[in-house]
């Protein structure tokens, strides 16, 4: 049987991982290359690297990090940040990367998402959502969190799902950086809705909350978190015999 | 020297990555002498079967890789590059493959609403024709799969993975051999599968 994914998920700024709690408050963790090699050592069924550099720069150090991991490591690497184009599809599978997660990109222009899904297959296109319960509709918010788009989540997926997205990656900003447990009603929302995986995202505190997670949606494919795994305070064998322990079917 | 198929579908970087890691000497080529001159060949492969096999045959390498093959030259076929090396394939219409090894490529109908493609890691299960690619690998080791079709109607299955329905998970005839899922993205278990294969 397939098993559940264990992601651990590396933001990427002028070539460190970082993590802020709620977007907000970046610090620097590690070493991209010496925490992916860790983590793909130490039982990660894949790898996300967002890059959240805005300059040019920035980008270009990212690209060759992302060369680097990939000559290195060989789990599945989820590439996302700064994805706008067929082009920028192009520059980071070339490095390496399986897989491209669009969010904001596909917010300003919906057609890429089909359009990189036509070139490359549903399988490369991940959806990313970050969403917010607004006036209690879950609303898609932009530019990693800060910006309300006004448009309702579960209809945006939908949309995404139609035109070629193979993948979701749903990010509950509200319970973001809590660490109280991931967003299941809403994971359960978007799980009724498509027939693609789900990767859960946005938080997870504890390993508990992954045994909750998979046991009351067995629908959703995968748990993806950050500090907790960067911090070590969760360690992905541990959390996995866990889920064995439970039933769940992880990858040892 | 291990030559890995350029056709120009997908993406080379993790296999030949991969294959370095192992220690191997890895030319990515799509001239048929540099195939010619090859000790193993690899033919790698995403997308649609139908576009993929047509490039294959415009290139002209289609006859190059079976002549190789027939001649005992060991070759590997993943993903797509192994859906090629069975007689057809029914994704999207008929389409002829390579004909190596017996079989049909057929659309992936797992019961009980099952996600399709069946993607992520799965354990694999051997059949009694055990490959030498897998001889240092345990049943039940993980491996990551990616994709909607996989063969059917064939008698060369070397491993299946179960999703509902046993999954063609490998295939083997001789000195061809071909894997479903991707060895290049399996970590250890992966480099493993492909060491086996490079000290054939």
């Amino acid at each position: 049987m397939i098993t559940k994914r264990i992601i651990p998920c590396l933001d990427v700024r002028d070539g460190r991982v970082v993590k802020g709690t709620n977007f907000q408050g970046l610090r620097d963790v590690n070493s991209p290359v010496e925490l992916a090699r860790y983590y793909s050592d130490h039982g990660a069924d894949e790898l996300v690297f967002y890059d959240i550099t805005a300059s040019a720069e920035g980008r270009a150090l990212f690209t060759d990090i992302l060369t680097e991991v990939a000559s290195t490591i060989f789990i599945p690497l989820t590439v996302g940040g700064g994805i706008n184009e067929v082009a920028d599809f192009e520059r980071v599978l070339q490095c390496g990367a399986d897989k491209v997660s669009v969010n904001s990109g596909a917010i300003r222009n919906p057609n890429l998402i089909e359009e990189a899904a036509k070139r490359y297959g549903d399988q490369c296109v991940v959806l990313s959502v970050d969403a917010k319960r607004v006036d209690g509709k879950y609303t898609v918010f932009a530019k990693g969190g800060r910006e309300s788009t006004g448009m309702d989540a579960l209809e945006w997926i939908r949309f995404g799902v139609d035109h070629g997205a193979g993948e979701i990656v749903l990010n509950s900003i509200d319970t973001d950086g809590v660490k109280g447990g991931f967003d299941l009603e809403m994971l359960r929302a978007v799980s009724e809705i498509v027939s693609v995986p789900v990767i859960a995202s946005g938080g997870a505190g504890k390993a508990e909350d992954f045994i909750t997670l998979f046991e009351t949606l067995p629908q959703v494919d995968a748990g993806l978190a950050a500090s907790i795994f960067h911090f070590g305070e969760v360690k992905i064998p541990e959390l996995k015999a866990l889920l064995a322990q439970h039933n769940i079917p992880v990858r040892l | 020297m291990i030559a890995i198929v350029d056709y120009g579908v997908g993406n080379l970087f993790s296999l030949r990555s991969s294959l370095s890691a192992v220690g191997a000497e890895v030319t990515v080529t799509g001239d048929g002498d540099a195939l010619r001159r090859a000790d193993k060949i690899i033919l790698p492969g995403v997308g649609a079967f139908g576009d993929a096999a047509a490039k294959l045959r415009v290139t002209g390498l289609d006859a190059v890789v079976i002549e190789e093959a027939k001649a005992g030259k060991p070759l590997l076929g993943i993903c797509l590059g192994m859906q090629l090396l069975l007689e057809r394939s029914l994704e999207y219409g008929e389409h002829a493959g390579l004909g190596l090894i017996p079989g049909d490529v057929v659309p992936l109908s797992p019961p009980d609403g099952l996600k399709v493609p069946h993607m992520g890691w799965n354990a694999l299960q051997f059949s009694e024709l055990r490959s030498p690619i897998f001889r240092d690998l345990n049943p039940g080791d993980h491996v990551y799969f990616v994709h909607s079709f996989h063969a059917a109607n064939c008698p060369c299955v070397t491993a299946t993975a179960e999703y509902g329905i046993p999954v063609t998970a490998a295939v083997g005839r001789d000195n061809v051999y071909g894997c479903q899922f991707h060895p290049e993205k399996s970590g250890p278990v992966g480099l493993t599968i492909l060491k086996s294969f490079c000290e054939l």
